[in-house]
Parts: C-alpha cells; sequence; structure tokens
C-alpha cells in the first residue's frame, strides 16, 4: 500500500516537473507571442511571466525550479494573461467545480451501468444481448464529441430538449440554490448523457469479457453444484470476481475518460476546464494551459489512487494478513 | 486442469486443428480489417481522385450548400468541397495514425521487452517509468507540448503523440514478456548459450506477434482519435487538412447551428467507422491470442511474419462457420446439460 | 451424534437395500464441436448402493469425469447427453427414484448438494476467492437448510471439526489456507447438509503424498459416521484398492471393467485392468519391473470400431473390432463382475501378472473397510 502511496507521488513529482520543463526545454518563446497578443500587461506581470517561462538570466535551472516548487506550493500558479489580471490558480477555481460535477457524476454513472449491463450481458451470452454488441462496439469507438454533435443537433437545436450550451442560464445566480441548481442539471444533462452513453459501452464490453473467462472457473461451476440460486452464483461468484480487472482497469481508463470529457465541454461550451483549456490555446495563454494540466493530472492521480484503494479493499488476496 | 470448462483436458482432441482454427475467427475481426482496408485504400488513393482542390475557395459563396450533384458532399461556408477535404483528410489522418502507430509500437515492444526480460532493478525502473506514463493525463499535456511546437508537421505530431503513448502498450508487452521468460523452452536457450539478442528475436518476439499487432492497431486508434480530438481544439497544423481540422473549421463556423450536418457528419463519421473498425480488429486479434484458443498441450506456436500475413488473407477469404447453437434459447451457467435423445426411457 | 446427520435419520429412511441410490444407465454423452461429434461417454451403466464407495478409474481423457458431471448434469455446452438415464433414489425425497435427466433448474437445485454433492479437484479453483469460509459453508445451509442464525453457526463449527480445521478459519480466506485444508474444507463443503451421494473428483490428486494419506483416511471414517455413498474417481487405481468396494474402469469413454476390490485386483478380467495393476509398484511382495501399458490413449474423434484399447493390447485380434463393447458378466463372479472383454479371462496366458496374488499396494486397517 505504502508503495502504491509512493508511486503517485513519484507520479505527481514527474508531473510537475514535465510541467516546469517545458517551457524552459522547448525551442518555442510563447513569451513573446502572449507578449503580442496582451499588449495591456503590465511590467510586473511581464516580469512575472519571464520568470516562470525562464527568459532572461533568472539563475540556473536548478533555482528555478526551486522558485517554481516555492510558488506551487504557495498555491501560485501564474497569472492568467488572456484573463488578465485574474490568477490561474482563480480561473481554476471557477472552472474545476464545473468539470468535477459533470465528469465525476457521469463516469460514476456509467461505471455502473456499464458493469451491471456487462454482467448481464456475460452471463447471458448468444442470447438476445448479443445482437446489441456491434452497436456498443461502435458506441465504445465513437468519438466522444462527435456523438456531441449528433445530440447537439437533435436535442438541442431540432428538438429543443434540452440547452445546447453553457452552464447554467445567464442570469441566475450562482450558489445552493433551487433555480441556480435545476438549471445546472437541465445544461449538464446532454453532456453527461453523451459521455455515460459512449463510456458506458466500454465498460461493458470489458465487464462482458471477462465476466465470460469468470464463469468458466471451478467456483463458479461449484457454486452451481453447490444448487445456490441463479442470482446468488451470478453476483456473488462470477460478478464479484470479474469486478477486480475492471477496477484495475478503471485507472488506466482515466486517462481517456478524462480527454473525452475535455472535448465535450467546448462542444457544448460548458464551462468547465476543458472550455477554458480550449480559450487558453487559442489565445496562447500558456499559464493557464500549464496550471489546467497540472490540476487534471492532480485530480487524475487522486482518482487513480482512489481506484487502487478500492481495488485493495475488495480483493482480500492483496491484504498481507499474518499466516497462521 | 478444471474438466467442467467447456474445453475439457479429456476433449483436448476437439480444439480444431490448425486450417480449420483460421475460419472459425470471429466475424467481428473480419468486418474490422475490410473496413480498415478500405480506408487505407481511399487513403491512398484519396488525393488523386478528389474532384476539387480541398483549400479553394469559391468567392461567390456567401453560406454552406448542401449535397448537389456538383459537390457530393456539400460545400463549407466559403464553398470548399467537403468530399475533396474529406479524401484529402482521410489520408493525413491515416497517414498521421501508421506514423504513430510505428514510432509507439517500436517504443513498447523494446521498453516492455527489455523491462519483463531482464527483470530486476532495470525492471523496475522501466516499470515505474511506464505507469507514470501510463497515469499522467495524456491529452492536456498533449495540448501544452504540442502548443509550443505550432508548426510541426506530421512526423513531429507523431513523434509528440508516441511519446505519450507509448506506455500502454509496454505494460502488456512487459507482462507477456515476463510470462514466456519463465518458461522452459527460454530456459533451455540459455542453457545452450544462445546470446541474448537472440533468444530475444527468435524465441521471444515471435510469441507476442499477435500482441504487438493488437498494440498496433490499438495505438492506431489513439492516434487517430486523439489527433483528432486536438485538431478540433485548435492544437493542430493547419496547414494540411485532416479530419479533425474539418471538423474545427465546421465548430469555428457554427456548422451545427445552422445546420450544416454535411459539413461534420462525413469527418465525424468517418472517423468513427475508422475507429470502429480497429476496435473490431483488435477483439478478433486478442482472441487470436488468447490462450485458450490455443493448442491445449501447450506446445509454442511459431507465428513466422510471413505465416501471419497468410492468416490475415486467409480470415478475409474463408466463409465463416458459425458455432453451433443450442436447442432452444442460448444456455446460461446456471443451466443443466441439455439432454438429446431419439427416445426416452421408461 | 451430528443434529440432523443422515446417520440420526436412518431409521426414519426406509430404504430398499438392494436398490441403488444411484443408477446410471446407458448414459451417453457427447460434445459437439462443428460438425463432428466426439462421444466422451458411450454407453455406460454404473450404481451405487447407499453407503457404498465406487471407485471409477482411467487415464486422462477416459471419459470419468465427465460421467460424474454429466450425471449431475454439470457440464456445460458442447456437451450433450444423447441417451441413457440417471436416477436418483434417495430416502429424503425420492424413494421411489427421481429420473435427473428429466429434471429442471429448479428441481435440479433441490437436488444438487443436499442429495448428491461434490468434492473438486483443486480446491484452490473451487474456493471463490473473495469469500471467506463461512460464507462459502454458509451459503449452501442458507439455500437447503433453513436454519436459525446461532443453529447455523453451530453447525458451521461441527463442520470444520468433522475435518478436523480450528474454527477459527471460519474467518479466514481460501488464500490463507494451506492445500491439504482447502481440500478438508471442501469435503466440509459437501457434507454440509448431510448428501446421500459424495461425489470426489481426484480430491488428492494436486496433494502431496503425506496429506493425501490423512485426507483419504478422514473420508473414510466420516463416510463410517455419516453413510454417505462415494463415488471416488481417480488416475490412481492403487488408491482405489485400498478405500473402494467396487470398482469401474473407463477407457476411451467406455466401461471396461467392474468387480469388487478383490475381484479387481486378483482376478482382472481385460488386459487394460491388469496393464493398470502392472504399473504401480507394490511396498510388500517381491520387486518387480513395472511395465506400465505402451502406447497412448486414443484420439477421441477417430476411435476404431470395435474395443479402443485394441492398438495398445496384447491380446488383441481381428475378432475385437466386432464386438460391441458391453460388459459382460465374468464366469463364476455370480454376476457382480463384468468385463467389455468377451476373450479374454483372468486364467488367459498373459493375464495373471508378475506378482501373482499379491496383497494391496499399502495395508490398510482391516475396521476401516467397510463389507
Amino acid at each position: 500500500m505504502m508503495r502504491r502511496l509512493g508511486f503517485y507521488v513519484v507520479a505527481a513529482w514527474v508531473a510537475l516537473t514535465i510541467n516546469f520543463l517545458i517551457p524552459h526545454v522547448l525551442p518555442g518563446t510563447p513569451v513573446e507571442a502572449m507578449l503580442a497578443q496582451h499588449p495591456q500587461l503590465t511590467a510586473s506581470a511581464v516580469k512575472a511571466l519571464q520568470l516562470q517561462f525562464g527568459i532572461g538570466h533568472q539563475g540556473s535551472l536548478l533555482h528555478q525550479y526551486g522558485v517554481y516548487l516555492d510558488h506551487l506550493f504557495h498555491g501560485n500558479l501564474g497569472v492568467s494573461t488572456s484573463a488578465y489580471p485574474a490568477t490561474v490558480a482563480s480561473v481554476l477555481n471557477n472552472t474545476m467545480p464545473w468539470t468535477i460535477a459533470l465528469v465525476g457524476t457521469a463516469t460514476i454513472i456509467s461505471f455502473v451501468l456499464g458493469t451491471l449491463l456487462g454482467i448481464l450481458a456475460g452471463w447471458r451470452r448468444g442470447g438476445r444481448f448479443d445482437q446489441l454488441l456491434p452497436v456498443f462496439t461502435f458506441l465504445q469507438a465513437t468519438p466522444y464529441f462527435f456523438l456531441a454533435l449528433i445530440a447537439i443537433q437533435l436535442f438541442a437545436n431540432d428538438w429543443r430538449l434540452f440547452p445546447g450550451y453553457g452552464g447554467a442560464s445567464l442570469g441566475v445566480n450562482i450558489g445552493f440554490n433551487g433555480p441556480f441548481i435545476s438549471s445546472a442539471i437541465s445544461h449538464g444533462i446532454l453532456p453527461a448523457a453523451t459521455i455515460i452513453v459512449t463510456s458506458m459501452a466500454g465498460w461493458m464490453l470489458q465487464m462482458r469479457n471477462v465476466m465470460i473467462t469468470t464463469i468458466g472457473e471451478d467456483y463458479v461451476l461449484a457454486a452451481e453444484a453447490k444448487g445456490l440460486s441463479t442470482r446468488r452464483v451470478m453476483f456473488t461468484y462470477a460478478a464479484r470476481n470479474a469486478i477486480l480487472p475492471n477496477i484495475a482497469g478503471f485507472a488506466l481508463a482515466i486517462g481517456f475518460v478524462v480527454a473525452g470529457a475535455l472535448v465535450m465541454e467546448i462542444v457544448f461550451s460548458y464551462p468547465g476546464v476543458g472550455y477554458e483549456l480550449y480559450n487558453a490555446v487559442t489565445q496562447d495563454d500558456f499559464p493557464v494551459m500549464q496550471g489546467i494540466f497540472l490540476a487534471i493530472s492532480a485530480c487524475v492521480l487522486l482518482a487513480c489512487l482512489l481506484a487502487d484503494v478500492i481495488y485493495v479493499l475488495a480483493d482480500p488476496r492483496t491484504r498481507r494478513r499474518a499466516a497462521f | 486442469m478444471s474438466v467442467a470448462v467447456a474445453m475439457p483436458a479429456e476433449t483436448a482432441a476437439i480444439i480444431p486443428r490448425r486450417g480449420q482454427f483460421l475460419r472459425s475467427m470471429p466475424t467481428k475481426a473480419k468486418i474490422g480489417g475490410a473496413i480498415l482496408a478500405l480506408f487505407v485504400l481511399i487513403a491512398i488513393i484519396g488525393p488523386a481522385i478528389a474532384p476539387y482542390d480541398p483549400s479553394a475557395t469559391n468567392p461567390n459563396a456567401f453560406a454552406a450548400a448542401g449535397p448537389s450533384a456538383a459537390h457530393l458532399f456539400g460545400t463549407t461556408t466559403t464553398g470548399q468541397d467537403v468530399l475533396s477535404q474529406l479524401l484529402v483528410g482521410l489520408g493525413s489522418s491515416v497517414l498521421l495514425g501508421v506514423l504513430t502507430a510505428t514510432i509507439a509500437t517500436f517504443l513498447s515492444v523494446s521498453i516492455g521487452v527489455t523491462a519483463g526480460f531482464l527483470g530486476g532493478v532495470a525492471d523496475e525502473g522501466l516499470s515505474l517509468l511506464m505507469n507514470v506514463f501510463v497515469v499522467l493525463p495524456a491529452l492536456p499535456l498533449l495540448i501544452v507540448l504540442l502548443g509550443y511546437l505550432p508548426h510541426s508537421g506530421d512526423l513531429a505530431t507523431a513523434i509528440v503523440l508516441s511519446a505519450l503513448g507509448w506506455s500502454w502498450g509496454a505494460r502488456v508487452i512487459r507482462a507477456q514478456t515476463l510470462t514466456l521468460r519463465s518458461r522452459d523452452f527460454i530456459a533451455a536457450a540459455r542453457e545452450t548459450g544462445e546470446r541474448t539478442w537472440r533468444i530475444v528475436v527468435f524465441e521471444i518476439l515471435p510469441n507476442e506477434v499477435s500482441l504487438i499487432a493488437a498494440n498496433f492497431v490499438g495505438t492506431f486508434l489513439y492516434a487517430i482519435l486523439t489527433s483528432v480530438a486536438l485538431a478540433f481544439i485548435g492544437v493542430a497544423n493547419f496547414s494540411t487538412w485532416n479530419l479533425g481540422t474539418m471538423l474545427f473549421w465546421a465548430q469555428s463556423a457554427n456548422a451545427f447551428s445552422i445546420g450544416a450536418w454535411w459539413w461534420y457528419v462525413p469527418p465525424g463519421l468517418t472517423a468513427a467507422l475508422l475507429g470502429m473498425s480497429l476496435v473490431l480488429l483488435n477483439f478478433g486479434l486478442d482472441e487470436l491470442g488468447n490462450p485458450r484458443l490455443r493448442d491445449a498441450s501447450g506446445r509454442r506456436r511459431r507465428r513466422s511474419p510471413a505465416g501471419l500475413w497468410r492468416a490475415a488473407f486467409a480470415w478475409l477469404a474463408a466463409p465463416h462457420r458459425p458455432h453451433p447453437r443450442w436447442t432452444g434459447r442460448a444456455w446460461r451457467p446456471t443451466d443443466p446439460t441439455p439432454v438429446e435423445r431419439a427416445e426416452r426411457l421408461a | 451424534m451430528i443434529p440432523g446427520s443422515v446417520n440420526e435419520a436412518a431409521p426414519d429412511r426406509a430404504l430398499d437395500e438392494r436398490k441403488p441410490v444411484l443408477e446410471i444407465r446407458d448414459l451417453s454423452i457427447v460434445y459437439r464441436a462443428g460438425n463432428a461429434d466426439v462421444k466422451a461417454v458411450d454407453h455406460v451403466d454404473l450404481s451405487l448402493a447407499p453407503g457404498e464407495t465406487v471407485g471409477l478409474a482411467g487415464e486422462s481423457g477416459s471419459g470419468k469425469s465427465t460421467l460424474a458431471l454429466g450425471a449431475t448434469r454439470l457440464l456445460r455446452p458442447p456437451a450433450v447427453i444423447t441417451g441413457g438415464s440417471v436416477i436418483y433414489r434417495g430416502g429424503r425425497v425420492a424413494p421411489e427414484g427421481v429420473e435427473i435427466l428429466d429434471q429442471n433448474s429448479k428441481q435440479l437445485r433441490k437436488l444438487r448438494w443436499r442429495e448428491i454433492s461434490i468434492v473438486f479437484q483443486s480446491a484452490m479453483n473451487a474456493l471463490n476467492p473473495v469469500l471467506r469460509i463461512r460464507d462459502q459453508l454458509g451459503d449452501v445451509l442458507d439455500a437447503h437448510l433453513d436454519l436459525g442464525r446461532e443453529e447455523k453457526r453451530e453447525r458451521l463449527v461441527m463442520l470444520l471439526d468433522l475435518v478436523g480445521i480450528p474454527r477459527e478459519r471460519l474467518r479466514s480466506y481460501p488464500h490463507e489456507l494451506s492445500g491439504g485444508m482447502r481440500q478438508r474444507v471442501m469435503i466440509a463443503m459437501a457434507l454440509a447438509v448431510d448428501p446421500e451421494v459424495v461425489i470426489m473428483d481426484e480430491p488428492t490428486t494436486a496433494l502431496d503424498v503425506v496429506v493425501q494419506r490423512e485426507i483419504l483416511a478422514q473420508v473414510v471414517e466420516l463416510q463410517q459416521r455419516l453413510h454417505f455413498a462415494v463415488l471416488f474417481i481417480t488416475h490412481d487405481l492403487s488408491l482405489l484398492l485400498e478405500i473402494a468396494d467396487r470398482i469401474a474402469i473407463m477407457y476411451a469413454g467406455r466401461l471396461l471393467e467392474v468387480g469388487t476390490s478383490d475381484q479387481i485386483h486378483n482376478r482382472p478380467a481385460h488386459p487394460y485392468t491388469r496393464g493398470l495393476l502392472e504399473s504401480f509398484p507394490s511396498v510388500h511382495g517381491a520387486r518387480i519391473e513395472l511395465a506400465g501399458i505402451p502406447g497412448s490413449p486414443p484420439d477421441l474423434r477417430s476411435l476404431p470400431p470395435g474395443c479402443p484399447f485394441v492398438p495398445r493390447c496384447r491380446h488383441a485380434g481381428d475378432r475385437c473390432r466386432d464386438i460391441d463393447m458391453r460388459p459382460l458378466p465374468v464366469a463364476g463372479s455370480g454376476g457382480s463382475h463384468l468385463s467389455a472383454c468377451p476373450f479374454v479371462t483372468a486364467d488367459t496366458p498373459g493375464m495373471e501378472g508378475r506378482r501373482g496374488r499379491a496383497t494391496p499396494a499399502v495395508a490398510v486397517a482391516p475396521q476401516e473397510r467397510q463389507s
């Protein structure tokens, strides 16, 4: 367990360091581009940028690295050039909650649904379910945003069921109040549904495959031989074991989920981190881009760590007990 | 080995022999392969058969026009022919995919096999590297990296994509190499003094061919999807056409709110189909590499590159024989063994 | 006395001692693969009397496990039962006999475990790795008996005591137990709801010899106490000679010989049996050269007509291709000894073996054997 924790620390460190090294190592000099786009930056801002990107003689690389780390641990991620004078940290503060709410709930729902469907599909192999497999395969391979575009066209434009953009209606005060929450939910349904539909297919197919393998195991046969109810055999003997590799795979899949969600936000103009990233790219706002990378990395690492913890709890073979 | 699994040791004899094995290849793999081949073909000849120059604008055009005789897939808001863009763009996307897949597969295999074969500290270090790269979110990092290299051509983009896409395949290859390494025939090869590189190239790699192929296909898929996503976000080389840039322009011209479906559906659908064909192909390769389908005696199968080629084309040519169906509805795991008899005993 | 055990209920059950508790008649099982059917079990008759131990011996691929699992309808596609009958006569639910091949899954569920249970070969694989022992033992109690919490706990403890495992192990997971312990748990599990028949599919093959001995001794002792019948499947004939009352020999899906242990050991009527007997050393008696049986088991897809043992049999001749493989009574045995070879008897030259009428390989105390 400590090993896993150590791993995540190392991974986080790698992310930080890469983030630091990129501007110092890559040949591009974005600072000029940024200044060109935003001539309104004050002198101190320019100096801060230069510090962040290592322009001019700021001392040795190691020294700059130290400064970078120091800033980082004080929550200073730099200043956004496009939203000047807003800091990167404040930008993140505004956008992260939207993304986490959307992606978090959508991922959980799609995992649960996909797993349940996968259990059924694996159990009833060769039945009617299998005829749906090509559909699911197609869904899994479809790029998120394509489905999103179609969804917008159909649901938002043609049928006017849900709003096609934004996180909540304009003019509604942000906060834990009724109108805001209902507006947020109605704006969130299409993006969430798109994420759910595509990623659910992936979970389902994976679960089905593992389920089929697990059903071939001796302990499932033994459970049948014991005369247990179908439900118990299917869930407690087969599914309970089949789900383990999927939990492990969750950590690996998070990367794809995040990527898809980012693009999704752009399509829906949903005010989350992805949309912000899109804006930052078009305006060459490198501090924000890098800040977002760090924030996303942190979230992904946390999610993976969580998945690891759940796995250890779920699989008794991983726990080391004092042997008798 | 358990007896009650569908292929018990007692009936090892009935696992299809080599010739029949190919014929029992799942249909989906063949479909995937066929679609992919079609796309690759189009990608190669695309630029030659495109009716218009994809970048040629029509100064008279004021809005995007739907499909017509002159423009099979309609035009963009600046009068550019969508079909031509698609044909040229497909080629660019496929090329990028192939480049990335090649570089990344090379990386995955070399690092994966090294880690798996050498073991010990080298393995620990390389595994750490692999796992860190697997966990880091690729897309945001790619955006940042490519943002610093705005005018990179296909090769540079491919390199960057590979740099973040090799880790997943390397893990898989490493796992398989670890398993193979502990098998007897490797120990035997070592005992006879065969040199390490020879062992790796002639003993280990041939047994991983299907994995490597699956890795290639998987990375191809990743490259396509990611490059389209990146272009869509606006991080790409806009001097050439590819599926992603088409979508980018469509998005920035608000194609979907003005209902110009002919602009964004073709590239999106193409990307989706291309992706799907790769996924199907991957499934087929998975089942090919699944040890349960192998000869029950555990004899290792040497698959020479020529053999694999032959196998690939045999798939497409041979008719698919379906699995036998059971009486009534499909069998479920807690169903009892079916009984079929001509007459019943009293 | 174990509450609710078979022993205790014995006076209530009007069992006709002549009627077998499990009667397999003319059973045929095939594996459908593509267009070719492979006959895994071909017209086999076998019966089990109440409390009896019948051994089923044969090489890998002989169909012995398929037979046992098929009789309980636990085989999976592509296996299909194509003929015969399997009648179970247990005093508790079916004294007149019930045809297993006609039961639907609900009915089978009632029969399974409570009447017929199975001990699988590899306990590590047959135990659910994510459930504690008490849960795995407990769920079969829940499925078949209606016990209160206290009663259930007591029974669980009793079951572990029965096989000599400390009761703290109820909280353990399978991977925390040793191989021998796991197999004992499997046995306890098989006996949990007091079956009439216990099928043991190579229960000790995966264990080392010492543990094997202990487990077998335990099984014999339990059988004496609880009076269940055992169908013991193994490739190790020497084992069966010690613990089985009757032994059946299978080869390529067919029954070659059936008889009591004495008959099989002292007067084998089939060349294959003689070959098997020559394949293991005897602790007592003269040292002999092990002969074994030349050749290898046949490919079930392409069996020759007539007797499948022909390629490896030193007594084979052209006449062997025309026989119909039904085991026939051996002269002088009163019908208790059957052999599928009509041409050879125990007295045929070449059938006497090298050790003559020796005693079994390892001496077993007389009281451990049921008469």
